[in-house]
């Protein structure tokens, strides 16, 4: 048994790591994302999730170009790309993130309602 | 003669500005720069009068004159035989009678810019008036100037714009705001007639053009030969209906309800607009149009003599039993413009057939400056007693001297005393019309009488009869200099006026015409107008109970006429019983219940739609984030199991 597992990670080290895994850790990441990104609450945790998505985006493009066509590095250039607007991004999305909370002393998404318009005085307007 | 530009620019520009400055400036700088403006256009049409008048090689008579002409709008381009095709354009044109409109508008609004002066002091809204003064000013000199019927339509109907707002001056009154509405919407009405005329004239014609429509190229005419339409030719149509517009503005029979009701504005306006100026607009059109109206549609002519004798009689004796001193004034005023319709009515072509037509130009501006000057005596009175009733009056001329004396001048004067203005012009005109009709004569001379008969009724009303009742510790006392100089001034026009040779200026083919007093006439006119007067004044000169008896001894015709014979109540009967209650009322309800209620319908089915799908938008990103997942999903499943 123990001979078995030593052997599969002798294997495993010499003939280097499969794509798959790459692949799975960035699906993990991708669908914690997501997750996250609709079941949280707080719109830090928001921004935090769309990271982890990027992250994952960011991971596919490296693995493909390695794996896929080793001679060319437009995936690595993608990537440091991707990272380069993400972090554009999350300086961004912290300001006004920041400032929400300044004037309305609450990150929480479900309860940032002062754009949306009242639902029954609305028509009552209209009628009107 | 471009100079004559400035006439009409500077009342614009003072309206223009007054109005913008409205209470920025005081009331009296605004009343001073009024004032001054009209002033100077005063001097200028005087200016024109007398180079127009009097400026050399003009033996041959008068020619009219275009002063500046502007092309404005081309509806054809010219072509052979429709005379340079149909344009309207702006321009100046002088002749005798635009000539003698100019220096009578200039002068009473320049007296009436001086006597308000004193007679609006202290009113609230002052600029104002003022700015409207000068915006009617310069509506009536355009309109008297117009070179073609179309730039006359246009500045006919600022000149009712301008009445309007005047009328409804003060418009916290209801009383004003009504007569205001009224004012307006019964001369739209009639102008509706003369906008219809103008277009049937103007497509047969080919032309708007004064000139063109009265030289003697019948051409013109030619088009609308053999036309006709329900028995009559299309050009006595055009002809009636342009006089339906007239009559309008010139309150004749049955279009004459507004011009009683227009005296809730101030009294100076009253004097200026409806007594002096835009009320004889209509005949001025009239006589503009003459030649036209002479030559092609006689019988529209005799109509219109028939109207304005109906007229004349009909207001002359409403005018007797009215106890308002204004209505008083207003219908006479009526009656005075309906004497002036007759003069035109009656008259021909030219010499001594043309002496109806000069005679109603003459009686035009005579009326004008003692109509003005009673106007504004009635003010001076009014301003004084502070109301309009006569059974508030009586024994003022002790308190007020100048006014009682102008006023006597005027009721002398309108009543067609030697040698008060209004004798030499009435008398022309009943000279013209007996030799049209010696009944229509007579009939004319009977109004002539009675109206001596209520002009002396309301002096004697108003400055004798009984004393003074004193109230409140309120004497009454003589107005200030801003109003009795232009009280003077009237008067003397008034005085002198008559014995203008106006032959030698105004005719109707531009000749010279030497008028002589026709003797029997004269004496007849006299004789009638003295008997008018003694009996007023044995009626109404001390306190007597002989006016009360008369009344109930004719009980019917004294509430007739005191009802103005109902024409009012019959409007409003036509209006709200039939109009409203038969038509607008159904067509109302259809517009309420299937026009707007099918578009209701629509909106009221999309707004209910809405309200089904409207919880889908509910604005938060995780729920569409979740929607838009899983939409992803569904799509990458269905690609990847069932495209190939």
């Amino acid at each position: 048994m123990i001979t078995k597992i030593i052997e599969f990670i002798e294997n495993f080290l010499s003939s280097g790591v499969p794509m798959s895994a790459y692949l799975i850790v960035g699906l993990i990441m991708f669908f914690a994302g997501v997750y996250g990104f609709v079941t949280r609450k707080n719109l830090i945790m928001v921004l935090i999730s769309i990271e982890l998505i990027l992250n994952a985006a960011d991971l596919n493009f490296a693995v493909f170009n390695r794996y896929l066509y080793p001679e060319q590095t437009e995936g690595f250039f993608f990537t440091l790309f991707a990272i380069a607007v993400s972090a554009c991004e999350a300086a961004v999305a912290i300001a006004i993130i920041i400032n929400i909370y300044r004037n309305l002393n609450n990150i929480d998404v479900e309860k940032l309602e002062t754009l949306k318009e009242p639902d029954e005085t609305y028509r009552e307007i209209i009628r009107s | 003669m471009h100079y004559t530009l400035f006439i009409l620019i500077l009342p614009l520009l003072s309206f223009v500005v007054l109005g913008l400055m409205d209470t920025r400036w005081k009331a009296r700088t605004a009343g001073t720069v009024g004032t001054c403006v009209l002033a100077t256009v005063a001097l200028l049409s005087y200016f024109t009068a007398f180079s127009y008048f009097f400026g050399g090689h003009r033996e041959g008579g008068y020619s009219a004159e275009i002063a500046m002409n502007f092309e404005w709008l081309r509806f054809t381009s010219p072509t052979e035989g429709n005379l340079g095709g149909l344009h309207i354009d702006l321009g100046i044109l002088l002749d005798p009678i635009s000539v003698m409109m100019l220096v009578v508008i200039t002068t009473v609004s320049l007296m009436v810019h001086i006597y308000s002066l004193g007679y609006m002091k202290g009113e609230k809204g002052f600029e104002r008036y003022y700015a409207f003064l000068s915006l009617f000013t310069f509506s009536m000199l355009g309109l008297v100037v117009a070179t073609n019927i179309f730039q006359m339509y246009i500045f006919w109907e600022l000149v009712g714009v301008s009445s309007y707002l005047l009328i409804g001056f003060y418009y916290t009154k209801p009383e004003a705001v009504a007569a205001s509405k009224k004012a307006f919407i019964v001369t739209r009405f009639a102008d509706l007639g003369f906008l219809i005329g103008i277009l049937l004239l103007s497509f047969y014609t080919g032309t708007f053009d004064f000139q063109t429509l009265t030289s003697d190229n019948a051409g013109v005419f030619a088009g609308a030969a053999g036309a006709t339409f329900m028995g009559a030719s299309v050009l006595s149509w055009a002809m009636a209906l342009i006089f339906i517009g007239g009559a309008g503005k010139s309150a004749m029979f049955p279009l004459h309800i507004w011009l009683p009701d227009a005296m809730e504005g101030p009294t100076p306006v009253s004097a200026l607009i409806h007594a002096a100026t835009m009320v004889v607009a209509g005949v001025y059109l009239v006589a503009r149009l003459f030649p036209v109206y002479v030559v092609y549609t006689p019988e529209v002519l005799n109509g219109v003599a028939y109207v304005g004798a109906f007229t004349a009689l009909f207001s002359a004796v409403i005018a007797c039993v009215q106890t308002d001193i204004k209505r008083v004034l207003a219908f006479s005023t009526i009656s005075q413009i309906g004497f002036m319709m007759v003069g035109l009515g009656v008259s021909k072509m030219g010499g001594h057939d043309g002496l109806g037509y000069m005679s109603s130009m003459f009686h035009l501006f005579t009326h004008a400056m003692f109509k003005a000057l009673l106007f504004l005596g009635a003010g001076s009175i009014i301003h004084a007693v502070h109301s309009n009733e006569m059974s508030k009056m009586g024994g003022l001329r002790k308190y007020m001297p100048l006014t009682h004396w102008t006023f006597l001048i005027a009721c002398l004067a309108i009543a067609g005393i030697p040698p008060f203005s209004g004798f030499f012009s009435k008398d022309e005109i009943l000279t013209a019309t007996l030799e049209f009709s010696p009944y229509l004569g007579i009939w004319m001379s009977l109004t002539a009488g009675l109206t001596a008969f209520y002009m002396f009724r309301l002096y004697y009303n108003i400055f004798w009869n009984r004393a003074y009742k004193i109230e409140h510790n309120h004497t009454p006392h003589e107005s200030p200099l801003a109003m009795t100089l232009p009280l003077m001034f009237l008067a003397a026009v008034t005085c002198a006026a008559g014995f203008i040779p106006f032959g030698n200026f105004v005719t109707n083919d531009g000749q010279h015409y030497h008028s002589h007093l026709e003797m029997n006439v004269a004496l007849a006119s006299v004789a009638v107008a003295l008997i008018a007067i003694g009996l007023a004044t044995f009626m109404y000169f001390k306190e007597n109970p002989l006016p009360e008896k008369l009344a109930k001894t004719f009980s019917g015709l004294h509430r007739a006429a005191s009802h103005r014979f109902y024409v009012d109540e019959i409007y409003l009967f036509i209006t709200k019983k039939i109009i409203f209650k038969r038509i607008s009322k159904p067509v109302a309800w259809f517009d309420r219940k299937a026009i707007d209620a099918s578009m209701n319908g629509m909106a009221n089915f999309v707004q209910a739609k809405y309200q089904q799908v409207r919880p889908f938008q509910s604005g938060r990103v995780q729920q569409y984030a979740i929607v838009m997942i899983f939409g992803a999903l569904i799509l990458a499943g269905i690609i990847i199991l069932f495209v190939r």
